[in-house]
């Protein structure tokens, strides 16, 4: 269980780091967190050539004022998200998804972007990206270009990303007043993957109808979910257990097939989707009603 | 091997500066172990599963088998050994020893390191907070109950001293 061998580079700045990912494309791994790779290093069921560490590069590491909503850049730990309370107040599904990854002395390490980047469909915070319309600024030594977290994922550990880009930035559109977010997930312990999440997203109109209402799911397929289905029928509803219990049954159709294992059959996450997009909704909707 | 794939590093261990060269590859695990003699720390899963090789770097709890050595360069480290002070245990380790919060041992480096971190951010943690924060740690002898219990205990006994011993390496 020891990493083979690979040649090390440590870049201090964004440019720096695409220079060297240009040289070395087909074999570099860039190195964020390590909280997954390292261990697939460890098994060897990943052997880089050539890994980039940019855990030097100060300038991935922020959390700012975006165009009404917000920039995260995507060295920034899951630690900080779990402790950063004005984040919290506005972006609760982004505090309670962080906290479900890991433990603490994961969260220390593991990066937004990493996440992200990584894309294993049991990861939570690409399903909430998924909800919050994000999009994902990819920087190459010959330019950036901006990826909506929708096009982004492609399937099991599989992303947009081209060689010889990097995940620098998030962007997460501001939401209307009268809304609200949430995350929930069921795991068997503290910590471990989710058997299922889901991310909501609703806004309330004037009348207290649900004017827009956006759901992510994780661990119920080989990416992120985004049943539209399920969020057109609650655009224009009353919020309340009717409306959820409609949309939840929504999104269970959509879901082609779950995984099946040792922790759970597709069945139990059908059954687990269900009852989370439920709750997910509820808590958001409640918080949509609080944020007059 | 060439010279290029060894890198000299500087790490501060409980407060002691270390120069030394490493291969990238080495994980900062097996450079406490092995090459510096901390081996107080020690290696379960090797896949950041099981939390005993937890130390803590900059006062921050991680685990030291998902971290190359090459990644602590110009860090502080803080290994179990870095708890004890002048030949007397930290209370942390006396209410484990107290509340037999231990059986085996193997896994203990690793609680008592991410129980201290806990202790540092919140002097008085709910049970609720200690079993969130000790969620990575992985006890296959105790049940864990004497593992909260000894939490809860260096919580008072750290609460009622004067002098709160903050370890060596912190």
């Amino acid at each position: 269980m020891k990493p083979p061998k690979f040649r090390y580079f440590a870049p201090k700045s964004v440019g720096e780091a695409l220079a060297l990912l240009a040289e070395h494309a087909d074999v570099a791994r860039v190195l964020a967190g390590g909280q997954s790779l390292v261990p697939l290093m460890n098994m060897r069921l990943v052997h880089p050539d050539v890994l980039i560490d940019i855990n030097g590069i100060a300038e991935l590491s922020f959390i700012k004022a975006w165009d009404g909503g917000l920039a995260i850049g995507a060295l920034t730990r899951d630690a900080t998200l779990t402790s950063d309370r004005k984040l919290a107040e506005r972006l609760p599904v982004l505090n309670e998804a962080a906290h479900c990854v890991g433990h603490p002395a994961i969260r220390n390490r593991s990066t937004v972007g990493g996440s992200i980047a990584h894309a294993d469909p049991a990861a939570e915070l690409p399903a909430v990206m998924v909800a919050l319309n994000a999009e994902f600024v990819a920087r190459s030594s010959s330019g950036s270009r901006t990826i909506s977290a929708q096009d982004f994922f492609k399937g099991y550990l599989t992303t947009d990303l081209k060689e010889g880009e990097m995940l620098t930035e998030l962007r997460i559109p501001g939401l209307p007043p009268r809304s609200g977010n949430a995350f929930v997930e069921f795991s068997r312990r503290e910590g471990d993957y989710a058997l299922a999440g889901v991310a909501a997203v609703i806004t309330l109109d004037a009348s207290d109808a649900i004017a827009d209402a956006r759901l992510g799911l994780c661990s119920v397929g080989p990416a992120p979910v985004r049943p539209q289905d399920a969020e057109a029928l609650l655009r224009g509803q009353r919020p309340g257990n009717e409306a959820w219990a409609a949309a939840a049954t929504a999104v269970v159709s959509v879901l082609d097939e779950p995984l099946s294992d040792i922790h759970g059959s597709a069945d139990y996450r059908r059954h687990l989707a269900e009852v989370l997009t439920k709750q997910a909704l509820a808590a958001a909707a409640e918080r949509a009603e609080r944020n007059r | 091997m060439q010279e290029e794939d060894f890198v000299t590093i500087r790490v501060s261990v409980n407060g002691e500066t270390h120069r030394l060269v490493v291969e990238p590859r080495r994980l900062l695990a097996d450079v406490l172990r092995d090459d510096l003699g901390y081996t107080g720390t020690n290696l379960g899963c090797e896949h950041g599963a099981c939390g005993s090789c937890t130390v803590l770097v900059d006062g921050q709890s991680v685990r030291s088998c998902l971290m190359f050595a090459v990644q602590a360069n110009g860090h502080e480290v803080m290994t179990v050994e870095g708890l004890a002070h002048n030949g007397a245990m930290h209370p942390l380790q006396q209410a484990f020893w107290e509340k037999q919060g231990l059986q085996c041992g193997f896994c203990t480096p690793g609680f008592l390191m991410t129980a201290y971190e806990l202790l540092q951010h919140n002097p008085n943690p709910s049970e609720e907070e200690i079993r969130d924060a000790l969620s990575g740690n992985i006890c296959r002898c105790t049940g864990y109950q004497h593992i909260i219990e000894a939490v809860q205990s260096a919580a008072q006994s750290m609460a009622s001293s004067a002098s709160v011993p903050s370890g060596t390496g912190a």
